[in-house]
């Protein structure tokens, strides 16, 4: 089953360790605490890009409100993320917490995609093992970036590509899971608009209220001619 | 507040309000769980939030300044498409379209027509 595990998450280990490693240099360099503190943080906050944010607001000293309203916001896109997975997480007993703790944007991608047996409980721990695997490749590269500073020599720019391609198979995935194209082509003119209309610092929560908009409104057109449900499911 | 003291608040606070954006709606929607509506959302939104996230992440990891703008990124992503619709093995599309997109940034090959 690790195995297994690890073949599935092997995108994320290149996405997160150059990711984390941009962190953890960050951290170091623009900033006087000790290393340690940039793990800390892929610990117990695990977030990419709030991370990242978070170091511009220590370096800037900032209050615990505004600390709280910037962290919650950048992260928003999450609320929505929970609502597709109540149903699967669902009986995870224990391992629920951590589950909802662990729902980064690939997680989330790795956990909606992949093909499900029957056996729940053992579906539900691959789920948690999937997450742990995902989080020690980041507090791995928020270490090695934090310890190295300044001094990184492999050239590795570009590897963070890696997680962009895992989008693209995920989207794939998903289109040929459905047999439908409308979601895809919702999630994609929602985000060329954002892209247009917002800051790149509200583009994927402004992607996501449009795009979870649409899917009301589909839902609502469903509901109230149900004839045409049974056609566009194929 | 020395370093230390301020250090530890700031990272509680950014992991409480992480960790509130990620439990929210199991705190909210639990019961709802076989509600048609969340159903719905939980059936079509996976899809739409994987198409927007490689839409964003696409446009942001390609260089628009360019001679060929934005070419770095869209061949790359090209590449994984076809080699995804060819082969189906998520790792190979990945590697191969990792690999073009770090060499063609690496060697700075669409770049050059601007150069001097």
């Amino acid at each position: 089953m690790n195995p297994l595990v690890f073949r599935l998450t092997l995108p994320i280990l290149f996405g997160y360790l150059p990711l984390g490693m941009a962190f953890g240099v960050l951290f170091s360099t623009q900033l006087d605490y000790a290393w340690w503190a940039a793990p800390l943080m892929g610990v117990v906050i695990y977030a990419g890009a709030g991370q990242i944010l978070a170091v511009s607001l220590l370096a800037a000293s900032a209050g615990m409100l505004e600390v709280f309203i910037a962290m919650f916001v950048l992260n928003a896109r999450h609320l929505f993320y929970g609502l597709s997975l109540l149903g699967q997480f669902r009986g995870a007993g224990w391992r629920k917490l951590y589950l909802i703790f662990g729902l980064t944007d690939e997680t989330y991608s790795l956990l909606t995609s992949r093909a499900r047996s029957q056996d729940r409980l053992h579906e539900l721990d691959v789920d948690f093992r999937i997450t742990a695997f995902n989080q020690v490749y980041w507090v791995i590269g928020c270490t090695l970036g934090a310890l190295l500073g300044r001094n990184v020599a492999f050239d590795s720019t570009g590897i963070e590509f890696a997680l962009v391609a895992l989008f693209i198979v995920l989207t794939i995935e998903q289109l040929k899971a459905l047999g439908d194209a409308f979601p895809v082509w919702t999630g994609a003119a929602a985000a060329g608009l954002a892209m247009i209309a917002l800051p790149p610092a509200h583009q994927l929560i402004g992607a996501i209220a449009i795009v979870t908009a649409v899917l009301l409104l589909q839902y609502r057109s469903l509901r109230a001619n149900p004839a045409k449900e049974s056609r566009s499911h194929v | 507040m020395s370093d230390t003291a301020y250090l530890t608040a700031f990272i509680a606070v950014a992991a409480v309000a992480t960790f509130a954006t990620r439990i929210i709606p199991f705190l909210f929607f639990e019961r709802h769980t076989e509600h048609p509506l969340i159903k719905h959302l939980g059936r079509y939104l996976p899809a739409a939030v994987m198409a927007l996230l490689a839409t964003v992440f696409l446009q942001r990891s390609a260089d628009w300044s360019a001679a060929l703008p934005g070419f770095d990124a869209i061949l790359a992503g090209l590449l994984v498409v076809i080699i995804h619709l060819w082969r189906r093995n998520a790792l190979l599309s990945i590697a191969a379209g990792t690999a073009a997109y770090m060499l063609i940034r690496q060697t700075g090959v669409l770049e050059s027509g601007l150069v001097g």
